[in-house]
């Protein structure tokens, strides 16, 4: 029996030892471990799910809206619910290939209980067809998504902009991080720059779900907060008004508010239509805009920079003024264009004696060679630069154009060369070197709008004016150059005549910008050797409300291509203005 | 033969008895807590049958004890040969289940013959070991594993319930250790046992089921297949893990009713039960198995003969097996074998059979001053 007793405690031994592993075992899984395993439980049973956050409504400065977030339709499979014994049937209802539901519900890794997409942008019949057939098909549902739809199409496009999918450096971009990854961000215009207001913070729902990833509980729920509602400058009355305008017209038109430099309108000739990026822009369709020879994603506004042509007598007249070298009663004699050496400077017509009024009006090319001669070039650049143009507007946008105003040292710098007499004349009246934007230009005619202060534009209504500077012009010279504007319309023999409006007193002037290589030579090599047309105005002359400038490619001559743009874009303008 | 007197009832082992019915309560609220339905839907049944079985079982138990046990000894040739029947019965009348056939079916109840087989098993080979004198030469070794274990080891092998065929051999190995082997056998037996186990090896090996062959692959290389079977192992640590020091609380877990972890109510019971609550209540629970096995073992020593010796062994050997098999299955160091763990697993045959071991075990240690009949 000694023996039985000392096996059985051997035996208890083994059985103690075996606990204590175990106990071992436990804390090593229990205590030691916990937290990593309790992680790991929590990971399996909750699913976060992303409610994404309304995104903020652009208005116009009118609080009109100009997008809306408009639900559109998904078809949805529940693939753990769905008999796939009828996907012969479904794809008939759903109208799309069997291969093609197969490839999107045959992925890997994808739980049977989550709603898989397969075929999204459902039309209303689409939708009430699938509903009348859904009692057949178990696991079928509808699901609603909120797309951007922006109600004016194509109006006004390059400024309010268009929604896509992030890019590779923006979704790397700490900017970015809370944006939900399916999610479409501002990739163009208002849409772009306001983005962080508009998005809103997505909000969060934890699910918890079984092992096939069946719901069974909403834990919690944190709401979404809307995007901000930004009120833009814009006033979309005026941009439909000028785009109809414009028609098939290539060219760029900007209007701004003369005494704040609040955008009132944008156009950017030919344009693309903001809703085809909204529900993902197919590569085809990418393709033909991007290939398009016309380059309608180019914004012209703040992108082509051309010849101001006889637009840039405003600044000779102002600096004539200012340095003294004329007077308002100063006369000059056109025969119909001056020699210079070998060199003949032709004036469009041969005006007789004229004063720098009529000169304006009549857009006289000998009498501003004379003034230009008078000044020299480093003086007429210092006046250019002082009324905004040779640099950048400071418009949010981004990839604006500097334009050029050329002097000695830039020729000397970049051409290697003295400046000539014969160059003098060529900027007196616009052509050669000097180039510029058509926002440029709209700042300008601002600037001798309201006095000569140069304000950054902007796209948000109400901003308050941002004073970047002030044109070297004194309030009398500004009202002599203003009234001779105002004759340019409304003046017999004005060259901008076409502009004259029934409804208000319109100040503008014409210019048209020769097709000739400039910068980078060949870049800018015409199609066609048609000269492209501009008009700056602004209206009314008394108490200017807006002032704009229009550029036409190709247009040919200013008054007769963009002048009529301009009147409609005012009239456009002031009409809603006077009807509050 | 019923033979109630003052003696039996002051002798009558009230700890085991105790000990069993704590565990077995604890094992029907773990199967209440892990299939309760988290979407609204009716609670399935399995904690009320498990409570009816206890009721069942514990009425056997007390009949298992009310005679003296020397008559299982006397009877034991019959009960074996009863048994051996029913397992090939089950061959012949059963119903597959889990890709297994191991159950008979009478009227509405269904029962798996080879839970009472181990019991009258274990009879079997006591009641031979006792007669036999001094330690065991060759020649019996083999009389006896021929005998006794080979028929109905293959029977459950074919059947195939590898767990319980496991269980036949190991109950054998260790009752013969405990009877005790010449020691030239016993080198002998190493020696064979050495030499035959790439073979031996291999023919289990060919003898497994798929399912049973990536168990083991699975167990001796958890990273290999992360969402099939070795999903069973790392699902059942999370699930221990989880539980933390104190335990998510009673009704509290998750991983069980959210179908992470599988067989939750049967042979992962232990996870659900560590899951809700905690290191504490786990090594509670260890504690109350550690005192059943040490007063099994209690009783083969105070035995008054040696059937009851190596009865109260046998049938401790058979529990303190299924415990550490299924707890270290479930803790991931034991590869999943499809054992319950006794007492607490859902499972109404096993829990009458082992309570009617848990009585043949009261029997003895309540008749350890009774002379023989």
């Amino acid at each position: 029996m000694k023996s039985e007793s000392k096996k059985i405690l051997i035996i208890s031994y083994i059985v103690i030892a075996a606990f204590l592993l175990l106990t071992m075992r436990l804390w090593q899984l229990q205590v030691l471990q916990g937290s990593k395993y309790r992680k790991l439980s929590e990971a399996n049973r909750f699913r976060i799910m992303t409610i994404p956050a309304p995104r903020g409504i652009l208005f116009d400065r009118n609080g009109i809206p100009l997008v809306k977030n408009s639900p559109y339709y998904c078809a949805s499979i529940i693939y753990g619910e769905f008999d796939k014994g009828k996907v012969d049937l479904l794809s008939k209802v759903l109208n799309m290939p069997v291969e093609e539901i197969l490839e999107k519900t045959n992925k890997k890794g994808l739980s049977p209980f989550v709603p898989i997409r397969l075929k999204q942008g459902l039309s209303f019949s689409e939708v009430a067809y699938i509903e009348s057939r859904r009692s057949d098909f178990l696991g079928l549902i509808i699901e609603v998504e909120v797309s951007r739809e922006y109600i004016y199409g194509n109006i006004g496009s390059h400024l309010i902009g268009y929604l896509g999918k992030p890019n590779l450096s923006q979704s790397k971009d700490p900017a970015f991080g809370d944006v939900p990854p399916d999610a479409f961000i501002g990739q163009w215009g208002a849409e772009m720059l306001f983005d962080k207001s508009l998005r809103g913070t997505p909000g969060e729902r934890v699910i918890e779900v079984d092992s096939l990833g069946r719901e069974i509980r909403m834990l919690r729920e944190k709401p979404p907060t809307k995007g901000k509602d930004i009120k833009l400058s814009l006033d979309i009355n005026l941009q439909k008004e000028a785009e109809g305008a414009f028609g098939e017209k290539v060219g760029a038109l900007v209007a701004i508010k003369p005494g704040t430099g609040e955008i009132l309108g944008m156009i950017s000739k030919p344009s693309f239509d903001p809703n085809l990026f909204t529900k993902g822009i197919s590569y085809d369709e990418w393709i033909a805009l991007t290939r398009d020879k016309k380059n309608p994603m180019l914004n012209r506004a703040l992108q082509s920079q051309y010849p101001p042509g006889s637009v840039f007598k405003i600044i000779i007249a102002i600096a004539g003024l200012e340095e003294g070298v004329i007077t308002p009663e100063t006369k000059i004699n056109c025969e119909g264009g001056i020699n210079y050496g070998r060199w003949h400077f032709g004036c469009w017509r041969k005006h007789g004696v004229v004063s720098l009024h009529r000169a304006l009006v009549e857009s006289c090319d000998v009498y501003f060679y004379e003034v230009g001669r008078r000044l020299g070039i480093d003086k007429i650049y210092n006046y250019a630069i002082s009324l905004g143009l040779g640099k950048e507007t400071g418009i949010e946008l981004s990839k604006e154009r500097k334009g050029l105003i050329p002097n000695t040292k830039w020729k000397q710098k970049n051409k290697k060369s003295p400046w000539f007499l014969g160059e003098t004349f060529n900027t007196a009246i616009g052509q050669g070197y000097v180039a510029s934007t058509p926002i440029q230009m709209a700042i300008m005619a601002g600037a001798i709008a309201n006095g000569g202060h140069i304000y950054r534009p902007t796209l948000i209504k109400d901003a308050g004016p941002v004073l970047l500077g002030k044109a070297k012009a004194r309030p009398e010279t500004l009202e002599i150059v203003k009234r001779a504007l105002s004759g340019v319309v409304n003046e017999p023999g004005g060259t901008g005549w076409a502009a004259k409006s029934q409804l208000t007193i319109i100040g503008g002037k014409t210019g048209t910008a020769q097709v000739i290589a400039m910068r980078d030579g060949s870049k800018y090599l015409p199609e066609r050797f048609r000269d492209h047309a501009w008009f700056i105005a602004f209206a009314p002359v008394e108490k200017p409300e807006i002032a704009l400038a229009v550029f036409v490619e190709h247009g040919g001559h200013g008054g007769g291509a963009a002048a009529p743009i301009a009147k409609k874009a005012i009239e456009g303008y002031l009409k809603i203005r006077n009807s509050k | 033969m019923i033979h109630i007197d003052r003696r039996l009832i002051k002798n009558f082992d009230w700890i085991t008895l105790s000990v069993v019915m704590v565990i077995a309560l604890i094992g029907i609220m773990t199967i209440f807590s892990a299939t309760r339905p988290l979407i609204e839907g009716e609670h399935p049944q399995f904690y009320i049958r498990q409570a009816l079985w206890l009721m069942l079982g514990v009425i056997a138990l007390f009949l298992m004890v009310s005679f003296d046990y020397i008559w299982l000894g006397r009877f034991s040739l019959y009960l074996y040969i009863a048994g051996i029947i029913l397992l090939i019965a089950v061959f012949i009348f059963s119903k597959a289940g889990m890709g297994a056939q191991r159950w008979l079916s009478l009227g509405h109840i269904s029962f798996q013959p080879s839970e009472f087989f181990k019991l009258i098993y274990i009879i079997m080979l006591s009641q031979h070991l006792s007669i036999m004198e001094g330690p065991i030469s060759t020649i019996s070794l083999f009389r006896v594993f021929f005998l006794i274990v080979f028929l109905p080891f293959i029977l459950l092998l074919k059947q195939p319930d590898l767990g319980t065929a496991l269980i036949i051999l190991t109950i054998f190995v260790t009752l013969m250790l405990a009877k005790g082997l010449h020691k030239k056998i016993a080198i002998l037996f190493v020696i064979i046992g050495l030499i035959s186990l790439p073979f031996l090896g291999n023919i289990l090996w060919e003898g497994l089921r798929d399912y049973q062959k990536s168990r083991l692959i699975v167990f001796l290389e958890p990273g290999v297949d992360p969402t099939g079977i070795g999903y069973h192992i790392s699902q059942s640590k999370i699930t221990v893990g989880s539980g933390k020091f104190l335990g998510k609380g009673y009704l509290k877990g998750t991983q069980g009713p959210l179908r992470f972890l599988p067989e939750k109510h049967t042979d992962f019971i232990f996870a659900v039960f560590a899951e809700e609550w905690g290191f504490l209540g786990s090594l509670l629970l260890l504690f109350l198995y550690l005192v059943l096995i040490r007063r099994g073992l209690d009783t083969a020593k105070n035995a008054r003969d040696d059937f009851g010796r190596f009865l109260a062994l046998g049938i401790t050997f058979m529990f303190s097996t299924y415990f550490f098999v299924n707890v270290g299955m479930t803790l991931g160091i034991m590869p999943v074998v499809g054992i319950p763990l006794p007492f607490m697993s859902y499972g109404g045959t096993a829990l009458l059979s082992n309570l009617l071991a848990i009585g043949v075990l009261i029997n003895i240690k309540t008749r350890r001053f009774e002379l023989f009949h």
